[in-house]
C-alpha cells in the first residue's frame, strides 16, 4: 500500500510530542486549508473513531497531516463510565488507530456512551461514588495496558445530577489519577458549563483541580438554554466562539498549570478555517502570556 | 442507595423512549421532574445522529427536502439506534427503511438513490488496493483468458435499479439546478474508489450481473455468459474495458496450466 503502510513505527519520527501550544480539532472541511497553507500550530487533534474505517481519504489526509504536525487522539466511544466491561473489540481499533498514527497525547472521557448493544453517541453522565470509581478506575487500568501507555481523562459537561453521587468531580478524577496513573485533560468549557448547570463555582473548581495530573486543556463555545425552573441551563454545543468568561477561566488555569497543550474543540457548524485558526491565535496568545509571567515569576525569585 | 449497576439500564431506556420515565436516581435529586435537563441527552443523541445520516445521503436530502428528511431520519434513528460507536458504518439500513416508508411511496427511486449513496460511502471508506491496468490482459491466450477469475476491489459496489439512479444521483449531489430527468429509464451502477475518488458509473446492458459473476468467483467465461443471459445484446469488451477503466480490477487469476 506504499504511503500507506503502518508498519514504519518511526514514519512520523521527524515530528515530536504534543508542545504546550494551542491546537484544533481536525475537520475534513479544513484537510485542503491545512495541506496547502501548512499553518503554524501546536497540534491536531482527531476523534479516534472518524478514523476506524478501513481505508480511504481519511486516512490519507491524515497520515499527510500527521507527517507534518504532532497529534492527538480523542476517543469518544469507548463508555469508561459504563458499569459493564469494556468492549474489547473497540479497545482494538483504538488501539490500531494509536499504532498507526503514533500520537502524542491519547484521552477519553469521564461518561458512558453504549448500553445493551446501543451506541447513544453522547457523552451521558454517571455518579460519581466509590463504586463508579472502582469501575471506572478498572477501566482506565485496562485501556492503559492495551495501549501501554498513559491515557488522559477529561471532566464532562453534565445537565443532570444523581442522588448517590458522594464524590466531587475532582475528588473523583484526582483519586482515579492517583489510582490508575493516568492523566488529566482539564475541558475549562465543561467546567463553566457543569458549574453553571448545577450550582457549582467554576473558579473555586478550576482552583481545586489537580492540576499535577492535567496534560492538556479543552476550550470549546456552549449554548444557552433553560432549565424546568426557568435557570440558566447550558449546553457543551461546540458549534460558536470561546465567551469571555471561559477566556478568563482559562488564564487562571494557566496561572496553575503554565503552558500545557490546548485544544480548541469546533464540531458543529464548523467555521472556515481562518475563523477557526483565529480562536487558536488566542489560546497561543494567552499561553505566551502565562510563558511570560512564568518567566518574570522566576526572575522576581531570583 | 441502589447499586450503579440498576442505573444505566434506565437510563438507557429513557433516552430512546420520550414516554419512559426520568432514572430515579436523577429524579431523586430534584424537587420537579428536571424534563428539560434529561432532554438535553434525548435530543443530542436524536439529533446528532440525524447529522450524522443528512451527511450521509445528501442527494436523498435534497430530493425530499430539509423537514421530510429530518423527519423521516428522526424515525430511523429511534427504530434502528447505532450498534458500534463507529459511526461511519451507521445508517446502512435507510433505504430498506425508505422503501417500506409510505409517506416516500410517491418517490419510488429514492431507496434505490439511498442504496446507491450508501456505496458511495462504503466504498469512501473501504480497504485501499492497487487497481491493475487493462494492459495486463494482454499477451494471454484466449483459453487461459476465459478460464481467468478476477479479484475485485475492496470498494466495489453494486446497485442495481429500475429507475434512472445514477442520473438522479449525479443531479443531486451537487448544487446546481437539476434539469429534466426521463424516469422510465432503468440504470444499474457500479461503485468504486481506485485512488481518492469515488467514480460511480452507469453500467452497460448485462454489466450487472457480469460483474457479480466475476465477484462471486466464477471464470470470465462463465461471467460473459451471466451477461448475456442477463441482456442479450451484452458486449463483452465494452464492458471489460469499462471495468478496468473504473479501476475495479486488482488481480487477474489464470488457472495453471496441468
Amino acid at each position: 500500500m506504499g504511503s500507506l503502510d503502518t508498519s514504519d513505527r518511526s514514519a512520523f519520527g521527524d515530528v515530536g510530542p504534543v508542545p504546550a501550544r494551542a491546537g484544533v480539532g481536525l475537520k475534513p472541511a479544513h484537510y485542503d486549508a491545512i495541506l496547502g497553507s501548512r499553518p503554524d500550530l501546536g497540534f491536531f487533534e482527531v476523534h479516534a473513531e472518524n478514523y476506524m474505517g478501513a481505508g480511504g481519504p481519511p486516512h490519507r489526509y491524515l497520515t499527510a497531516i500527521r507527517e507534518c504536525y504532532p497529534l492527538s487522539v480523542h476517543g469518544v466511544g469507548l463508555s469508561i463510565g459504563g458499569t459493564g466491561p469494556l468492549d474489547t473489540a473497540h479497545l482494538d481499533r483504538l488501539a490500531a488507530v494509536v499504532d498507526r498514527y503514533q500520537p502524542g497525547l491519547v484521552s477519553e472521557h469521564l461518561a458512558w456512551s453504549s448500553h445493551g448493544g446501543v451506541f447513544f453517541n453522547d457523552l451521558l453522565p454517571l455518579p460519581l461514588n466509590q463504586a463508579t470509581l472502582d469501575t471506572v478506575a478498572e477501566h482506565v487500568d485496562q485501556v492503559q495496558e492495551r495501549l501501554k501507555r498513559q491515557i488522559l481523562i477529561e471532566n464532562p459537561s453534565t445537565y443532570v445530577e444523581f442522588a448517590s453521587t458522594t464524590l466531587s468531580e475532582v475528588e473523583f478524577l484526582e483519586t482515579l489519577a492517583r489510582r490508575t496513573g493516568c492523566g488529566l485533560l482539564l475541558d475549562v468549557n465543561n467546567v463553566h458549563v457543569s458549574c453553571t448547570n448545577h450550582g457549582g463555582d467554576a473558579a473555586a473548581t478550576i482552583d481545586a483541580f489537580p492540576i499535577e495530573h492535567v496534560g492538556e486543556i479543552h476550550l470549546a463555545g456552549h449554548a444557552i438554554d433553560t432549565d424546568d425552573d426557568g435557570r440558566p441551563l447550558l449546553i457543551d454545543a461546540h458549534d460558536r466562539r470561546i465567551i469571555d468568561p471561559v477566556w478568563v477561566l482559562y488564564g487562571r488555569a494557566l496561572d496553575r498549570t503554565g503552558p500545557v497543550p490546548t485544544l480548541i474543540e469546533w464540531d458543529n457548524d464548523v467555521p472556515d478555517w481562518p475563523t477557526l485558526h483565529g480562536e487558536a491565535l488566542l489560546a497561543e496568545a494567552w499561553l505566551r502570556r502565562s510563558a511570560d509571567n512564568r518567566e518574570a515569576l522566576h526572575a522576581a525569585a531570583g | 442507595m441502589p447499586p450503579p449497576a440498576d442505573l444505566q439500564p434506565a437510563f438507557a431506556a429513557a433516552l430512546l423512549g420520550a414516554e419512559a420515565p426520568i432514572p430515579e436516581a436523577i429524579a431523586a435529586r430534584y424537587a420537579n421532574p428536571p424534563l428539560r435537563r434529561f432532554n438535553v441527552y434525548r435530543n443530542t443523541i436524536v439529533v446528532s445522529l440525524v447529522e450524522a445520516m443528512a451527511d450521509a445521503y445528501p442527494a436523498v436530502f435534497r430530493l425530499v427536502g430539509d423537514a421530510f428528511f429530518r423527519a423521516t431520519a428522526r424515525l430511523f434513528v429511534i427504530e434502528h439506534p447505532p450498534a458500534s460507536p463507529v459511526l461511519l458504518g451507521y445508517g446502512a439500513g435507510f433505504a430498506d427503511f425508505l422503501q417500506n416508508f409510505p409517506p416516500a411511496a410517491g418517490l419510488p427511486y429514492l431507496a434505490d438513490v439511498a442504496r446507491l449513496e450508501w456505496a458511495w460511502l462504503a466504498a469512501y471508506h473501504a480497504a485501499d488496493a492497487e487497481p491493475l491496468d487493462i494492459a495486463a490482459l494482454g499477451g494471454r491466450d484466449d483459453a487461459a483468458l476465459d478460464g481467468a477469475t478476477f479479484d475485485l476491489h475492496p470498494s466495489l459496489g453494486l446497485v442495481a435499479s429500475a429507475h434512472p439512479i445514477v442520473t438522479i444521483f449525479a443531479a443531486n449531489r451537487r448544487d446546481e439546478p437539476v434539469g429534466a430527468i426521463d424516469l422510465s429509464v432503468a440504470e444499474d451502477a457500479l461503485v468504486v474508489r481506485p485512488e481518492a475518488e469515488v467514480v460511480v458509473r452507469h453500467l452497460p446492458a448485462g454489466g450487472h450481473a457480469f460483474i457479480e459473476a466475476l465477484r462471486e468467483g466464477r471464470t470470465l467465461g462463465e461471467a460473459a455468459e451471466a451477461g448475456l443471459t442477463a441482456a442479450s445484446g451484452f458486449d463483452l469488451a465494452a464492458n471489460l474495458s469499462g471495468l478496468f477503466t473504473a479501476g475495479a480490477v486488482t488481480a487477474i487469476n489464470t488457472p495453471s496450466p496441468e
